[in-house]
């Protein structure tokens, strides 16, 4: 007797399972890349918290109202400007700089300023305020913050440059790759000490609601 | 003549065999670079504003996302300033029991670490987000990130 062939099996069917399958997973999930700028809030002070002084030169104010206008240290200003503006700013180095655990950080010998008396005296007391209304455009006011930003990681990249002969991005990176590396996370660290991002919200005004 | 007459056939079935395979490579394919949607959007999918210093967020389990934009449903009103928590519309008063809600799904270990990601619309208020950023310092949620897609603004 000639053995019958096995017949095949209908695999038609497969082609609509794979289907609802894929269906399936393209409606209930989602393909973001969370990103995002991120910030560490300050914790709440306690009740009889006396701020610290901060001479008025230090501080650089950014404003910007509920018409979404900006103004930095009492002059109008575009947003593309800003960032330049900052820079100017945090990398003045007019005087020396904050006393640490009864140590001074001294003059800024990294910085490129203008060492202009009127502006801030180093990177580590240089305070970049901003002030919006509570009318202002988030879009707007995190513009701002990207700008301030920027402004920072520019200098930063500069004098991880001149210092390590990479960008304080690639420098990072590797850090965040290899944690352990106590060398690596001494130049972040040192990096990240010569230009602190010190930029603090002030309480929003309320003239646009 | 009736030789030739019963060769003649049908069209021969086209070989689909092939086609759970690529069906199945797109399969696999989102499902390794998707996520799963967690809450149904309430609030119309923010327009994020766009910045260069993005960084992205990791470790996706010890993320709080907090959307604000404007609702769907038009009985919250027009503006763009609602806030939707888990499953539903909210006011910023609302932040500290959802912060501690989240909390309670992760480890102690890990709670310093936890991020909170608001997902603004670029027309909403400043003063929304300062709302919602002063009751996240009270339950000491001080880590945020302001979502905004990676571009080029200028």
């Amino acid at each position: 007797m000639a053995r019958r062939e096995n017949p095949e099996i209908n695999a038609g069917s497969m082609a609509d399972i794979a289907f609802l399958l894929l269906i399936f997973f393209l409606v209930t999930t989602t393909m973001n890349v969370d990103s995002g700028i991120s910030k560490k809030l300050s914790e709440k002070p306690p009740a009889d918290y006396v701020p610290p002084k901060i001479k008025e030169k230090n501080i650089f104010e950014v404003n910007l109202n509920f018409k979404n206008e900006l103004q930095v240290e009492g002059e109008r200003m575009e947003i593309k400007d800003l960032k330049d503006a900052a820079k100017a700013f945090i990398d003045n180095g007019g005087g020396v700089g904050k006393v640490e655990d009864g140590v001074g950080t001294g003059p800024c010998d990294y910085c490129r300023g203008k060492r202009s008396e009127t502006s801030s005296d180093h990177p580590n007391k240089a305070v970049i305020s901003v002030l919006s209304d509570r009318g202002t455009e988030y879009g707007v006011y995190l513009k701002v913050q990207n700008e301030l930003l920027r402004a920072y990681s520019e200098l930063r990249n500069r004098l991880s440059k001149e210092r390590y002969g990479v960008s304080f991005d690639e420098l990072e990176e590797a850090y965040k790759d290899d944690r352990d590396n106590a060398d690596l996370k001494k130049k972040v660290e040192d990096i990240k000490n010569a230009y602190p991002q010190i930029i603090s919200d002030a309480e929003p005004t309320s003239l646009g609601n | 003549m009736s030789k030739f007459r019963k060769k003649k056939k049908g069209m021969p079935a086209v070989n689909t065999a092939s086609l759970p395979d690529i069906v199945f490579m797109l399969l696999f394919f989102f499902m390794v670079t998707t996520t799963m949607r967690e809450t149904e959007l309430l609030v119309e999918n923010p327009r994020l504003p766009s910045a260069t210093e993005v960084k992205k967020l990791e470790h996706k389990s010890l993320v709080s996302t907090i959307y604000v934009g404007k609702s769907k449903d038009p009985k919250y009103g027009t503006s763009y300033n609602k806030i939707q928590l888990n499953d539903k519309i909210a006011t910023a008063d609302d932040v500290p029991a959802f912060i501690i809600n989240e909390r309670t799904k992760v480890p102690e270990n890990q709670q310093p670490f936890m991020t909170t990601s608001i997902k603004a619309d670029r027309e909403s208020n400043v003063g929304t987000i300062t709302d919602i950023r002063l009751k996240l310092r009270d339950v000491n949620a001080l880590k945020i990130s302001y979502s905004a897609s990676k571009g080029d603004n200028n």
